[in-house]
């Protein structure tokens, strides 16, 4: 037998938990149902008149894949802290954060990615333009991204807390407010015939920023938490 | 597999869990070849030592050394040597035995599926290789978490009540993996209340209270 590579102890995380989702599919889907839903709600409560709602449309849209992304976090280490995986991760040899990272990337492809994928269609609903379409989904492919890094930072902080979710949207919300602002910025100024690619800059830097010092944060509060 | 002359040693290890002096100054060290084992009533800080050791509990002093080098800083060399069986199994229910070994053995060692099977018939499971973990019992579960030693080519084991849930043939089932990884010149440390080779030359025995 031979050490397994880094990159391919990652990509085990990685196809595991691809796996894992789809014997449980019915959890992954629950974010997107209520992202789906809380777009729907706004015509509703607010006018059925389109011209109107396209001035809110990229806001409503960044706020429900903000909200729907933080409700699918809460349970993202938990069951691996609670049945002990977690501690063999700590233990096997292997650098904790790329494994946490692994962990993170495949928790985005089965929430982030299809909130940006459904992102055009709840868009036109709200009578987004056809030529803001490109901007959002760009906008939330950023957004969804380094909101799972920053959750994920969250998550493994508050996975020994009972109840966590509320310290777990206290510790993140504040965290996510440039990329809510600078998301549905971008949306609004491609709608008023500007260029979005500053607030888009703004957006994939923060990116950068989370996805560079995230893995380090991760390991080191999981650390603490599986020493109780 | 092992050089010789490996050596596990603690030097006055002091734990704290609250406000409770668990661990007082235990020191112990173990050689390769040695197996040794941690008795006690409940309580008295079997898991806690066994946790400390393997570096997923801070001591408030104390050194744990590993090849006379100080495993702390040096962690990741230290882990890759040693293989540890908590309480827990570490098993996830909707996966199969086979998929639960080569998802949770495979970041430690490249694994074939021979070696996986190899490892699930050692133990006397092999039949259930395909079963969901959830519809497994708990004996047979332990089974699966023991698999992963075989599996994880390290010079230390650290197991923590590693018989629990296991039949007759299970215990002698552990007592022979023990048996034939210290005769291979490797390192064997175990929390136990039950019989565990306690008639075994071998056998060094740490009594906390």
């Amino acid at each position: 037998m031979q050490r397994a590579a880094t990159f391919s102890a990652a990509r085990l995380v990685f196809r595991r938990d691809l796996m894992l989702a789809w014997r449980r599919w019915d959890e992954v889907t629950q974010p997107l149902i209520f992202y789906v839903v809380v777009t729907t709600l706004f015509p509703l409560a607010t006018t059925p008149d389109l011209s109107e709602l396209q001035k809110i449309s990229g806001g409503v849209v960044w706020v429900a894949a903000l909200l729907s992304s933080l409700l699918a976090l809460e349970s993202l280490f938990r069951s691996d802290v609670e049945d002990g995986t977690m501690e063999q991760w700590v233990l096997s040899g292997q650098p904790l954060g790329w494994l946490l990272l692994a962990k993170v990337a495949s928790h985005w492809v089965l929430t982030g990615l299809p909130l940006v994928v459904m992102s055009p269609i709840v868009g036109t609903a709200l009578g987004l333009p056809f030529d803001a379409w490109g901007t959002l989904m760009l906008s939330l492919l950023l957004g969804t991204a380094t909101l799972s890094v920053l959750g994920g930072i969250g998550a493994a902080l508050t996975v020994g807390v009972r109840r966590g979710s509320v310290l777990l949207s206290l510790l993140v919300l504040p965290l996510a407010m440039p990329l809510l602002i600078f998301g549905s910025r971008a949306v609004t100024m491609v709608m008023d015939g500007d260029s979005p690619s500053g607030p888009l800059q703004l957006l994939a830097a923060i990116f950068f920023l989370t996805l560079s010092l995230g893995p380090l944060a991760m390991a080191a509060a999981i650390r603490i938490s599986v020493e109780s | 597999m092992l050089p010789d002359g490996a050596v596990l040693e603690a030097r006055a290890i002091n734990c704290w869990r609250g406000d409770r002096h668990i661990l007082r100054d235990v020191s112990f060290a173990v050689r390769s070849g040695e197996f040794l084992k941690i008795t006690g009533p409940n309580g008295v800080g079997k898991t806690t030592l066994l946790r400390v050791v393997c570096g997923l509990l801070p001591a408030e002093s104390g050194a744990i050394e590993w090849r006379g080098r100080p495993v702390q800083g040096a962690s990741d060399e230290f882990h890759t040597d040693m293989a540890y069986l908590g309480h827990l199994n570490s098993l996830k229910a909707d996966l199969t035995a086979r998929e639960n070994l080569r998802f949770l053995a495979g970041l430690r060692q490249a694994l074939t599926p021979a070696d996986v099977d190899a490892a699930l018939d050692r133990v006397g499971i092999l039949s259930r290789g395909d079963l969901q973990t959830r519809s497994l019992s708990a004996g047979q579960k332990r089974r699966l978490a023991l698999s992963r030693l075989l599996l994880a080519d390290a010079a230390l084991w650290i197991l923590d009540e590693p018989v629990t849930n296991l039949d007759a043939a299970g215990v002698d089932l552990v007592e022979e993996l023990v048996r034939e990884h210290v005769g291979r010149g490797g390192i064997a440390v175990a929390a136990a209340h039950q019989r565990l080779l306690d008639d075994d030359p071998e056998l060094r025995r740490l009594e906390l209270n």
